[in-house]
């Protein structure tokens, strides 16, 4: 059982974890209580704590690289409670997206990972062959088809696709107030259509002239999440100019993972980021037009309730709305398990957690779930589908919101 | 004897294939709990109730295994390291609360259940558990009773030992015994108060009953800064001289409230040589008068500045500052040593200054944020792990801090316990006499000494501590 101590770091490629970003973890242990996977699994080595001893070890030369450690970091959800609990600010969010990225460097071939990576490079970076892909969807789930497999019963009932108003422009009701520019995204106009039409109607209410940049693309965010940081630099560089090109006041993203992603890493543009919630509690929406009846309870997503520690002005918005009771879940700030590709990749662990996650959405007896982000909306769906509870609607608050006015 | 692969079969018999951990790679991470220090052992074991802890201390019994039990492994003092290898007894399994009895005002639990969550628990009975530690989010109740841990409230409502009223444990023979009861004054001897702080040396907790608390009808927390650390240390000691015990009562210095205020902002004056935060609970009527009595107190000693929280935001914010303090110098240097010494009250200015003055000797940095209602001090000393040779300073320097306390008349640790990091301070306040009489306790309830053995006690030899070194693991762990 002898270890060598001197053996050279394994993680030592160009996108390695930083030893400064490393040397901030103290080692305290306030993190394990937040950490979903420490939470249904009672192991260390399934805690921040851990994972960063391990990332310390291979980046210093502590420990060789086997395949079982490599579990480790698959299993960590990337969700970043730890970070925003995290006393000593350790970038925990950087860390292992760079920590991932070393690992596909090292580690041999992973059929599923190595399916994942070329789907997501051949279809999310090219919009074209997402909308195909969309349209080939609605035929299957018309036929029938997409109930044969397991993935497949996940997806959401796919309508027609988001479609940008004519000249890409939508125009602010009543006076113009900001010139904003909206992330389409890869994966939301196909899956979530409703929930940017709600968006944008927001928007438009709060007097902002909406702009849908024609070549925008994804924004590289499931990429850097999955260890394809090269992915996400063209992505990001690409997007940078699109969005670059005019002078919006804001660019304005109603997925928590991307507004997130945008924050940390694009450059210019990220300033002027802002998730919609953020944006619309900080520049005010006028007084609700109509009631609307409903029992509610909201699912933070982790990117925004953690990566940008917004959880205030979402609730508000939604107790801003008359008829509308908030009660909130416990935990309610703990990820569901679906973390993008996680769910796909460590199908038993997103069970788990979405197992516990969905006791706590019953035990407030809601009429409707709401959150903001695409892939926690298709786990809250699947996990209440899993318990006969297809009677509760799960919806980005937007939508909930925009009744509201319309 | 030892841990072949026999010994290890035994133990995946008793609690289960999946719980039983010995790969070198897992073990790492158990090599530390939140101390400096660290060492390997050889299988970490994860029982989900006493007949399964029984059953493995049964096992080390016959192969004279040492076992150290875990909780959150949040603990200051080294308490969780397993120094002579043997077994890491996790506690992890054991996260129930049982029962919560609104009425008695009690709850009942397993030695996992974190801190923080039975007070959300008890909260929804209008009942809070008192004791505190800042690391309240993560550590264990049974971590807490192990050692008997402290915490900013604990001034007023005492420290761990004071809230709980039995407990179930399981000795090293692996007899399951109960201890204590349902109330607070029992008849006999008090084994329950000889297990509370024990550090896991003398029994194994697999279940805890504690007493809960009625909430306050009302809390008021007040910030006053003073120019000096000396006229605040005289505030502290005057307002305990007159009769008032607030609920907490605490202290930061101005190294600490520059890095709280770069990035809390919770309002802390960085003009101000110390600030203190006062907090006052009860009727509401009380806290009010208390909260004036105080005031006028602290005006007379100098405070220029005096701020009562309006609302609970604004008691959030109070706070935040003072619960975050230890992570915003984490900004100043990535690495602290949080030492815990004892002194009395009126000589808390000596003191400060002396320890001030074994950091500039060592060039270290120290902030001091503490109890200063208890005299609990908490000195910093930051640095960086990767300096060389920078552990033989900080261990130098954190030795003649708490020197100073012992000489000044206080005493070893306040809270974080003894464990390894103090147990060769041991006879600077115990003679061999007092240390006999210890140890013939922990005679009897472990005759073959292998629960948390090189805890409490002071080594037979000279013992080199075994500090984390540059790599990050442990320097002399028992592996390499």
């Amino acid at each position: 059982m002898a270890i060598d101590v001197r053996r050279a770091a394994v993680f030592h490629g160009p996108d390695a974890p930083s030893d400064d970003d490393l040397a901030t973890c103290v080692h305290c242990g306030l993190c394990l209580n937040y950490c979903p996977t420490y939470r249904v699994t009672g192991l260390e080595t399934e805690s921040p704590r851990g994972r960063l001893y391990l990332m310390t070890q291979w980046t210093r030369g502590g420990l060789p690289f086997t395949r079982d450690l490599a579990r480790h970091l698959d299993l960590c959800l990337g969700c970043r409670t730890c970070e925003a609990v995290c006393p000593s600010g350790v970038p925990y969010g950087r860390i292992i997206e760079h920590g991932r990225a070393e690992l596909e460097r090292v580690r041999k071939v992973d059929a599923k990972r190595t399916t994942a990576t070329i789907v997501m490079r051949q279809v999310l970076k090219h919009p074209g062959r997402l909308r195909t892909l969309g349209a080939l969807m609605r035929l299957a789930q018309a036929a029938g088809l997409t109930s044969l497999s397991a993935q497949g019963r996940q997806l959401p009932k796919l309508s027609e696709p988001f479609k940008p108003p004519a000249g890409n422009v939508a125009r602010a009701l009543g006076p113009t107030r900001f010139k904003v520019a909206f992330l389409t995204g890869c994966v939301m106009p196909i899956l979530y259509a409703r929930s940017h039409e709600a968006s944008v109607q927001l928007l438009q209410v709060a007097g902002c002239e909406v702009h849908f940049p024609a070549a925008q693309r994804c924004c590289g965010a499931l990429f850097a999440h999955n260890g394809d940081l090269k992915s996400a630099r063209g992505l990001r560089e690409h997007n940078e100019r699109v969005f670059a090109s005019d002078d919006y006041d804001f660019l304005v993203v109603n997925s928590a993972g991307c507004s997130s992603h945008l924050k940390d890493f694009y450059d210019g543009v990220g300033e002027r980021t802002r998730d919609l919630f953020e944006f619309l509690a900080e520049v005010g929406l006028p007084p609700p037009r109509h009631e609307v009846r409903a029992r509610v309870t909201y699912q933070d997503p982790c990117h925004l309730a953690h990566a940008q520690r917004i959880k205030r002005q979402p609730r508000e918005l939604l107790s801003s709305v008359p008829g509308v009771e908030l009660v909130e879940m416990p935990h309610a700030d703990i990820c569901c398990g679906s973390a993008g590709l996680y769910s796909a990749l460590e199908p038993e662990m997103s069970r788990r957690i979405l197992d516990e996650k969905m006791d706590s959405v019953l035990s407030v007896a809601p009429e409707q779930v709401v959150t903001a982000n695409p892939g926690c909306q298709m786990q809250l769906e699947a996990g209440l589908k899993s318990r006969g509870r297809t009677d509760i609607p799960v919806r980005h608050a937007a939508e909930l919101i925009a009744e509201a006015y319309f | 004897m030892g841990l072949g692969p026999r010994t290890l079969e035994k133990l995946r018999r008793a609690v289960g294939r999946d719980h039983v951990v010995w790969d070198a790679y897992d073990l790492v991470i158990f090599e530390r709990d939140a101390s400096i220090t660290g060492a390997l052992p050889d299988a970490i074991v994860y029982p989900a109730n006493a007949e399964e802890v029984a059953a493995v201390l049964e096992i080390a019994a016959e192969q004279q295994l040492p076992v150290v039990p875990r909780g959150a492994g949040t603990g200051l003092s080294g308490g969780a390291v397993t120094l002579h290898g043997g077994l890491a007894l996790s506690l992890a399994r054991f996260r129930r609360i049982i029962e919560i009895d609104p009425k008695g005002r009690t709850a009942l639990v397993e030695p996992g259940v974190v801190n923080y969550d039975l007070g959300l628990e008890a909260a929804r009975h209008g009942l809070f558990y008192a004791p505190d530690p800042s690391s309240q989010k993560a550590c264990t109740i049974g971590g807490n009773a192990a050692e008997n841990s402290g915490g900013p409230h604990c001034l007023y409502y005492g420290v761990t030992t004071n809230h709980i009223l039995g407990m179930e444990v399981v000795l090293s023979d692996g007899s399951v015994h109960w201890v204590g009861g349902e109330d607070p004054d029992q008849p006999g001897l008090d084994l329950l108060g000889v297990l509370v702080g024990s550090e896991g040396t003398l029994a194994v907790i697999t279940k805890l009953r504690v007493k809960l608390l009625p909430t306050p009808e009302a809390v008021s927390t007040l910030m006053a800064a003073f120019p000096s650390i000396e006229s605040a240390s005289k505030a502290v000691s005057d307002v305990i001289g007159h009769g008032i015990v607030p609920a907490a009562l605490e202290m930061m210095d101005k190294v600490t409230i520059g890095a709280v205020e770069a990035h809390y902002k919770a309002g802390y004056p960085t003009s101000a040589g110390a600030v203190l935060l006062v907090e006052v609970d009860g009727l509401t009527e009380s806290a009010r008068e208390l909260t004036a009595a105080i005031e006028q107190i602290l005006e007379m000693d100098e405070a220029f500045e005096i701020r009562v929280a309006e609302d609970p935001a604004e008691r959030e914010l109070l706070w935040a500052g003072r619960k975050g303090a230890i992570g915003a110098l984490g900004h100043i240097k990535p690495n602290y040593y949080l030492h815990d010494g004892v002194v009395p009250r009126t000589r808390l200015p000596e003191v400060l200054r002396e320890v001030g003055r074994i950091g500039e000797h060592y060039r270290l940095p120290v902030a001091n944020v503490f109890h200063a209602g208890d005299g609990n001090l908490h000195p910093n000393i930051l640095f960086d792990l990767r300096e060389k040779g920078i552990m033989k300073k900080v261990e130098k320097a954190g030795e003649e801090m708490l020197r100073a306390c012992i000489d000044a008349g206080g005493t070893l640790s306040g809270e974080h316990g003894i464990g390894l990091e103090k147990n060769a301070f041991m006879p600077w306040i115990f003679g061999p006499d007092d240390l006999a009489a210890m140890q013939a306790v922990k005679d009897v309830l472990d005759p073959s000494g292998r629960l948390n053995p090189g805890k409490i006690f002071p080594p037979a030899g000279q013992i080199e501590p075994k500090l984390i070194a540059r790599s990050g693991v442990a320097s002399e762990a028992r592996w390499w």
